[in-house]
């Protein structure tokens, strides 16, 4: 369980970054986080992993304050896979960046992990490979990778389909799903409501530090001023459902059995 | 007029077994708006390489057939003067805008050029113009908003006054409504200045309404290039994208006449059909 009480957030520059977040995140959900570039999605999630501690308030994490955590004993639970994996890479070869955490962290299987990584992202290939000759959406996936490899209870993924193809998108659906059905707590923090909608996810909507909307996709993008508020579009299907009056289908199949009738 | 013609192109990268394009043959006419889209590892960014001269003048490798940006033969024209010809905006604008204010960025390429002083101040305001960026002339980038600086960086490809603009994914990193704004404003310019544009995108939703042409590639060759709807309807090629949401939709009902690109579209069709 996650849980941020009152929480505020100012950047030393003096900037608000969060205001009087009150959250809960109960274990083994999936939640989304959305809104405009800037609304201060990646602060809250770094307030998880305790990069950041609160200006005011408090987060809990399976119970415990953060403030009194070190991010390292954090880091073993919560897993970020960060927006730009630039900020994320810096081993000699893709293997060894795997490695880097399980060796950290003090995992003994650590061998039968890293080839279960490499195999489930489509990284074997590259395996005695500096990362930073890899492509951008390669690269992505080795984040995955070595984030997913130490195995944490919660995990937290910032923009996971940038520059990923459809069936790269499809590896990462899958993934979610596994770590789902392992009883793991994801957090998606995304642009991408395309991608978003068939998973159905609780949606936190924020914008401008705080969040202005929370419940399941469908009924955090009902409104139109949360949309215009927090720069978004809503997605396709949600779309067609509004302007046809029709109950918000998953997917396409679903939409199609209705507008068959 | 052509504003980018490829001839039968192979290349293939210095020490591998296999060649990046294979065959590609492609012709651009000025004024269009032509979407590039294909898996990872399909071949674009090689076209795209080739394109702008990267390729073979900083890359090695071996190749046969042609690439003719604007009249000028791509392997026999020096990347300076290719410059001048094709604009290429970055997925993420940080990689691109670097100086102390909005203006200085936008002149930063033009300066590059030699140019008088005056055409300078008249190409950079122009493109200010352009972009709707003459309140944020003086400002530094890092007081910009993402969708800004994306306009920033394309004002200063502009500038330069090339024939093609190309943009590699240029919205991902934007919140949904800045996209389809960053979409709208490169539509704007092509309709107004008549510029060429490649946009390459890997969600073909937010694109196809404004392309003159799709086009697919797999496996370093292209395997569907044609006008939006027509690719649309052409599902073999569409398994290597992803299916867009919509096409996906007017398939599952049985696919009565043309594919709709937008939501919008796919309503009024039904609501004409159901009256």
């Amino acid at each position: 369980m996650i849980e941020f009480y009152d929480v505020s957030f100012r950047h030393q520059n003096g900037i608000m970054a969060l205001r009087e977040i009150n959250l809960k995140i109960e274990t083994n959900t999936l939640t989304a986080i959305v809104g405009e570039n800037g609304a201060g999605k990646t602060t809250l999630v770094r307030h998880i992993n305790g990069l950041l501690k609160p200006s005011q308030g408090k987060v809990l994490v399976f119970g415990e304050d953060t403030k009194k955590q070190s991010v390292a004993r954090l880091s073993r639970k919560v897993g970020i896979v960060f927006q730009n994996p630039d900020h994320q890479l810096f081993s000699d070869t893709v293997e060894n960046e795997i490695l880097f955490g399980l060796r950290n962290f003090g995992i003994e299987e650590k061998h039968d992990r890293l080839e279960w990584a490499l195999e489930f992202f489509d990284l074997s290939r590259y395996r005695n490979v500096s990362p930073m000759l890899l492509s951008g959406g390669e690269k992505k996936r080795l984040c995955f990778a070595c984030v997913l490899a130490w195995d944490p209870d919660i995990l937290i993924l910032d923009e996971p389909t940038v520059g990923q193809d459809h069936k790269h998108k499809e590896k990462i659906v899958l993934m979610i799903n596994n770590l789902l059905q392992k009883g793991k707590t994801v957090i998606i923090v995304s642009h991408d409501l395309e991608f978003l909608w068939p998973q159905q996810p609780r949606t936190l909507v924020m914008s401008q530090g705080k969040i202005i909307a929370d419940g399941n996709i469908a009924e955090a993008l009902s409104n139109d001023s949360v949309i215009k508020q927090a720069n978004l579009v809503r997605p396709q299907l949600l779309a067609l459902a509004i302007a046809l009056t029709l109950k918000p289908p998953r997917n396409v199949a679903e939409a199609a059995k209705v507008l068959a009738r | 007029m052509q504003a980018l013609k490829v001839e039968d192109y192979t290349f293939s990268y210095l020490d591998t077994k296999n060649p990046a394009l294979i065959d590609v043959s492609l012709e651009i006419a000025k004024g269009e708006i032509v979407v590039l889209a294909g898996p990872s590892g399909c071949g674009k960014s090689t076209l795209l390489k080739s394109i702008v001269g990267l390729i073979p003048h900083m890359y090695s490798g071996s190749w046969s057939g042609k690439v003719i940006v604007d009249g000028a033969e791509v392997s026999k024209t020096k990347i300076s003067e290719l410059a001048k010809k094709v604009g290429f905006v970055f997925q993420n604008p940080e990689n691109q805008i670097f100086m102390f204010s909005v203006e200085r960025d936008i002149a930063f390429g033009l300066e590059n050029l030699a140019l008088p002083k005056d055409e300078m101040r008249q190409r950079v305001d122009e493109a200010l113009s352009l972009l709707n960026l003459k309140n944020l002339a003086d400002r530094a980038p890092h007081e910009l908003s993402d969708g800004q600086k994306q306009r920033t960086a394309i004002a200063g490809v502009l500038a330069m006054k090339p024939s093609i603009l190309i943009l590699d994914e240029p919205t991902s990193l934007l919140d949904p409504y800045t996209a389809h704004e960053v979409i709208g404003t490169v539509q704007r310019l092509n309709k107004n200045l008549g510029i060429t544009v490649i946009i390459v995108e890997h969600r073909l939703d937010l694109v196809s309404s404004i392309a003159s042409r799709l086009v697919i590639m797999d496996n370093g060759r292209i395997i569907a290039n044609d006008v939006p709807k027509k690719v649309y309807s052409n599902f073999e090629a569409l398994k290597a994208v992803g299916m867009p949401i919509m096409a996906s939709l007017h398939k599952e009902l049985g696919g009565i006449g043309e594919p709709p690109l937008s939501v919008d579209e796919f309503v009024s069709a039904l609501k004409i059909r159901n009256d």
